[in-house]
């Protein structure tokens, strides 16, 4: 295949990605509005009110930021991982198997679709949050480089599950039992400054903390990590997990008998 | 040229299960060549093999020159796959199934597009090009599987049982598209279980039984080692026991159906003299079983045994 040709390919995949959690925008769009809508109201209106400022921000415009990377996490990763086990389900991962699409190019189109899907669904969060505050951006470069980093990050973890996953329920045991807890655990709903010492250095282990700070920062210019070592984290896991993925996929790992 | 090698192809599965334990064959460029087999044999995995589907235990495969151990991106466009079970999106429009495939192979849009309907339409699938593939019977879905592996013209097409559940009508229109696209330069394997498809197609065949290659002839000299045949006579008027006779064997099945089975070279005037003599009269005959399938059973039995 010559660079043409896998750029075909590429696009075929992603635009067979979008197409298809277009196609179900009241299962893949919707619910993740709804529950932020949630959040907004229940968290930020509601008992924020009591909770006052934190770092000179409202309680609401604090969590903000949080809340649209909470939903750039679990869609960019519940796309690509529900998506690529759903080929293997059905066996039309076979189609993409039998050709001469290169595996990195499967790679990179699966995770183009997960990223479309997070960042799309987090760009509708933030519509939403403008009926509940004013948003200032701080720092463009930053707020979409964590935006789109982290999405990435969580397509090729997402496809890493599929790869793996031999029934439905596995495909939910990894957003359950870490992705939720570490999210929440990650300075969502509060800065790390506000907690003791052993519990802030607890913290720093989380590398969804990197990921919200610095997104956060982007919008508000505050942050309780170093910028540069959140992005190089992020760079990490991304090269790590794509080196995995191919691996997975050069072997046959779940795929091939 | 030939289109396909294989030499000395082993499969253990992880269960310990030896599927295949040594096979090797070869198919000339052009051949349209049967790979038959009891359920369970190593038909599959060998195509699975083939179609870069299932890894092999050890052994070397070659596509038209290309060594799929070191050139499989170029084995893969060579080869086209119609599988036996069922793989696409059944929730994908027909046409964008076939699009997709294409995409695969880096076909430009306006090609695949060109493709999508030359293919739907020889297997006359066209007007259903918008329905979503869940919505298809179960011969269209097998005709969609086949349209899905020409759309990048391969030079080698492997189909797995491609007519099984399918009509007779649909069957006979499927053989002449097969036969149409062999006589225009595409080898094919197939394998099947209904033995007259082979014998109205194939040139070549090889039979495969535990993981071994029985034989691996033409579809001629195979016929040619069938050594006896059987008949199905209807009687004009009820007998009640039949005569016993040199070299034939009679069977009454019910008081006017008697079954003949005879070698094959046997002149039958003398058995019809016979019957006449005990005034016997033979309304009809007609062969009772394809003999292609008697062949087939034989082989099978024998390696069994052996």
């Amino acid at each position: 295949m010559n660079f043409k040709n896998k750029l075909t390919a590429l696009d075929t995949i992603v635009k067979k990605e979008v197409r298809r959690f277009l196609r179900i925008w009241l299962q893949t769009i919707v619910p993740p509005v709804i529950t932020m809508s949630l959040y907004f109201i229940i968290f930020g209106n509601l008992i924020g009110r009591q909770i006052g400022a934190i770092s000179g921000f409202s309680y609401m415009q604090f969590i903000v930021p949080g809340l649209i990377m909470m939903s750039v996490i679990t869609n960019s990763y519940m796309n690509v991982c529900s998506s690529f086990f759903s080929t293997k389900f059905q066996k039309s991962v076979e189609e993409l198997l039998v050709s001469p699409t290169p595996n990195a190019i499967i790679i990179l189109g699966y995770c183009v679709g997960g990223i479309v899907r997070g960042l799309l669904v987090g760009f509708v969060v933030v519509l939403v949050s403008l009926f509940f505050t004013k948003l200032h951006i701080h720092n463009l470069f930053y707020l979409v480089s964590f935006a789109v980093l982290t999405a990435t990050v969580f397509s090729l973890g997402g496809l890493t599950n599929a790869i793996f996953a031999k029934k439905f329920d596995d495909i939910s045991i990894i957003p359950t039992f870490v992705i939720t807890p570490l999210t929440y655990l990650g300075g969502v709903f509060y800065s790390i400054d506000q907690l003791p010492a052993v519990w802030q250095i607890v913290s720093k282990l989380n590398p969804i903390l990197y990921m919200i700070n610095g997104f956060r920062f982007g919008f508000l210019g505050i942050t309780d990590v170093n910028l540069m070592m959140s992005i190089l984290i992020l760079i990490f896991f991304i090269v790590s997990l794509f080196v995995i993925n191919l691996s997975l996929l050069r072997r046959g790992s779940g795929l091939r008998t | 040229m030939e289109a396909l090698t294989i030499d000395t192809l082993k499969k253990t599965y992880s269960n310990g299960f030896e599927a295949l334990k040594g096979v090797s064959f070869a198919i000339e460029q052009g051949d349209f060549f049967a790979l038959l087999g009891p359920n369970g044999a190593g038909k599959s995995t060998t195509i699975g093999i083939v179609a870069s589907l299932v890894n092999k235990t050890s052994g070397s495969i070659k596509v038209f020159g290309y060594d799929l151990d070191t050139q499989k991106n170029l084995v893969k466009q060579c080869i086209g796959l119609v599988p036996q079970e069922f793989n696409f999106n059944v929730f994908e429009k027909v046409e964008n199934i076939i699009l997709q495939q294409a995409g695969y192979y880096g076909i430009e849009y306006s090609l695949a597009k060109e493709r999508a309907e030359k293919y739907l339409k020889k297997l006359e699938l066209w007007d259903k090009r918008m329905e979503a593939g869940r919505n298809l019977s179960g011969g269209m879905k097998r005709r969609l599987m086949i349209a899905r592996a020409m759309v990048h013209e391969p030079k080698l097409l492997v189909l797995d049982e491609p007519t099984a559940g399918v009509d007779v009508e649909i069957r006979h229109s499927m053989w002449e598209f097969i036969k149409e696209i062999n006589e225009k330069g595409t080898t094919i394997i197939l394998t099947t279980h209904y033995l007259e498809e082979v014998e109205a197609l194939c040139k070549n065949v090889a039979i495969i039984d535990q993981g071994k290659i029985l034989t691996n002839t033409s579809l001629k000299n195979l016929l040619r080692m069938l050594d006896r045949q059987t008949f199905v006579m209807d009687l004009q008027s009820k007998v009640a026991h039949i005569p016993k006779m040199d070299q034939a064997e009679l069977t009454l099945v019910d008081p006017t159906t008697v079954e003949l089975t005879v070698p094959k070279d046997m002149v039958l005037n003398d058995i019809f003299s016979q019957l006449s003599d005990q005034n016997i009269k033979v309304l009809s005959m007609r062969s009772k079983s394809n003999r292609l399938e008697t062949l087939f059973l034989d082989l099978v039995h024998q390696g069994k045994s052996s």
